[in-house]
């Protein structure tokens, strides 16, 4: 709430960035120095996943902020894993990271190289629930210096129906049905949670008073959940400064992986 | 000259992104579940780790690691009961209502999840590799005693690295029975009776201390574990979601249901009329 009248935070010394992450180094009065380590920048943005009955769709804006500071209005945050050469063709897999970019890009590099190892050491492609599994590891190998990460990791598991994983920074994960994470996942979660799962909606006219019946969760076709997408991302850019420029949209169906690009508002 | 020119040169492969050993292991399809981890290069480095995860000891912290809540296990004539809720926090943010907290680690073992989610999700996983090897190694399978220190022996070497984890592992062996072991970060393990773990722990404490007793009917056993997590999901902000009930038998467990706590407490509450300190009314 005051944040909309505060100027950036100013740093006392170091470098004049606009954000409070500035590297610090503190002289008390005996000239004892102490330096801080923040090897960490938020660098914004909100992704989400949802799983459907022959497909996985997963979405991210491409905004990438530092502090109040727009540095880019297009920095993917949605990778294809596994595939061969520069348009990543024959992959299946899809990881979506939101938090500190670097550290997403170093994580999407070693599940790259992962997946991509047990394709020519085992001469087939790795299941999702496999890839999943690999993930939380390697976010676990660095449990005592973590990635500052959120990931999403989607795809078709091997009865041919949609996926979605779900991360912690630090590898605890679950499989879901939806997911939003990142700056906007406190905006975007509870309208999922409603208009995926269905949470609080009841059947109208089902009975009185406590006997009111919840409607039953079912899987959503691919353009509704496109649309609610869409829609989630247009509300979510309208209330946080860190979202918005453009929807990167990545669905994944038998026949391979479908990217869109579509633009979000830029201011 | 040469000898200067080797003393400052690398081979290329050394300079690129990955180190020797992370090439190899990349390469080689690298042992799975590791204990190999990557350090800060900081000086005190669970020190750094708290500053950057703890959100109780700094609620600014960066990075908010998931952490579980309510769990109880006791043990009665008919085996033992395990029941959990399923709520996940990262500071005050509900991570997730879904959280499976029983760990299946095989027909016979279940571990519990409370404190870090990934810790007792990553260590119960090794834990369950560590207990296979056993059964192949010995013929027979792993006693609850020693699967339970395999566990404590492990997070002990990692003391004060800033692991967070309060497990329990229930089990049937033919040699032991049913039995239940309480394991946690600090390398504590005791064989006990019954134990509630979590920060719900002590409203568990409350109804089951009132209504335990060894020689349960198996129907009320789970009526009372099922009871105990509700009443800690009502009291305990932290905890909260669905109820996950198991029952370990002689010859295995049996799960009995993963249930929305909401449509239990207004059945509790309106059939059984307990919590009267809620209204019903509908205004």
């Amino acid at each position: 709430m005051a944040s909309v009248f505060t100027a950036p935070p100013l740093a006392d010394n170091g470098p004049g960035y606009s954000f409070k992450q500035t590297p610090t180094t503190h002289i008390s009065a005996d000239g004892t120095r102490q330096h801080s380590f923040y090897p960490y920048t938020d660098n914004g943005g909100s992704t989400l996943g949802i799983s459907g009955a022959d497909f996985t769709i997963l979405a991210g804006d491409t905004r990438s902020t530092s502090g109040y500071n727009i540095n880019s209005r297009y920095v993917p945050k949605l990778f294809k894993i596994g595939g061969e050469g520069p348009e990543h063709t024959g992959s299946s897999i899809v990881l979506s990271v939101v938090g500190f970019a670097a550290d997403g890009d170093a994580l999407k590099e070693r599940l790259d190289t992962v997946v991509k190892m047990y394709k020519y050491q085992h001469g087939k492609n790795m299941s999702v629930a496999a890839c999943a599994q690999r993930l939380s590891h390697i976010l676990y190998n660095k449990r005592f210096f973590p990635y500052y990460v959120h990931a999403i990791l989607g795809g078709l598991d091997e009865e041919g129906k949609g996926a979605l994983y779900s991360y912690d920074p630090v590898g605890s994960y679950e499989r879901e049905q939806c997911r939003a994470a990142g700056a906007a996942a406190s905006l975007i979660m509870p309208f999922l949670d409603n208009q995926v799962n269905y949470k609080n909606q009841y059947i109208p006219a089902s009975g009185y008073g406590h006997d009111l019946q919840p409607r039953k969760a079912e899987l959503l076709p691919r353009n509704t959940v496109e649309e609610l997408v869409r829609d989630a991302f247009d509300s979510a850019v309208e209330r946080h400064i860190e979202v918005g420029d453009g929807l990167q949209m990545m669905i994944i169906t038998k026949d391979g992986i479908e990217e869109v690009y579509s633009p979000l508002k830029k201011d | 000259m040469d000898s200067l020119v080797a003393q400052y040169t690398r081979p290329a492969e050394q300079q690129e992104g990955y180190f020797d050993e992370d090439q190899l292991e990349l390469s080689q399809g690298s042992p799975q579940l590791s204990l190999k981890f990557a350090l800060p290069p900081v000086a005190n480095s669970s020190a750094w780790l708290r500053a950057m995860t703890d959100d109780y000891s700094n609620p600014n912290c960066p990075i908010k690691i998931a952490h579980g809540t309510t769990t109880l296990a006791f043990r009665f004539k008919g085996g033992i009961i395990v029941a959990t809720d399923s709520r996940a926090t990262a500071g005050n943010w509900i991570a997730s209502q879904t959280v499976k907290k029983v760990i299946e680690i095989n027909s016979c073992l279940l571990g519990t999840m409370a404190g870090g989610a990934a810790d007792c999700q990553y260590w119960l996983a090794y834990l369950g590799m560590q207990c296979r090897l056993h059964e192949l190694r010995h013929k027979r399978r792993i006693s609850v005693a020693a699967a339970s220190k395999i566990l404590a022996n492990l997070v002990y070497n990692y003391k004060g690295m800033g692991l967070s984890m309060g497990t329990m592992c229930a089990g049937v062996t033919p040699q032991e029975g049913p039995a239940l072991y309480y394991i946690d970060s600090d390398g504590t393990r005791l064989a006990g009776n019954l134990f509630c773990v979590g920060s719900g722990q002590t409203f568990a404490y409350g109804v089951l201390d009132a209504e335990y007793s060894y020689d349960l009917s198996d129907e009320d056993a789970l009526e009372l574990g099922k009871r105990s997590i509700l009443a800690a999901t009502h009291r305990d902000a932290f905890s909260g979601g669905f109820i996950n009930l198991y029952h370990v038998k002689e010859d295995g467990w049996v799960k009995h249901g993963f249930n929305d706590t909401n449509p239990i407490f207004w059945k509790t509450k309106l059939e059984k009329g307990e919590f009267s300190n809620v209204t019903s009314e509908l205004v």
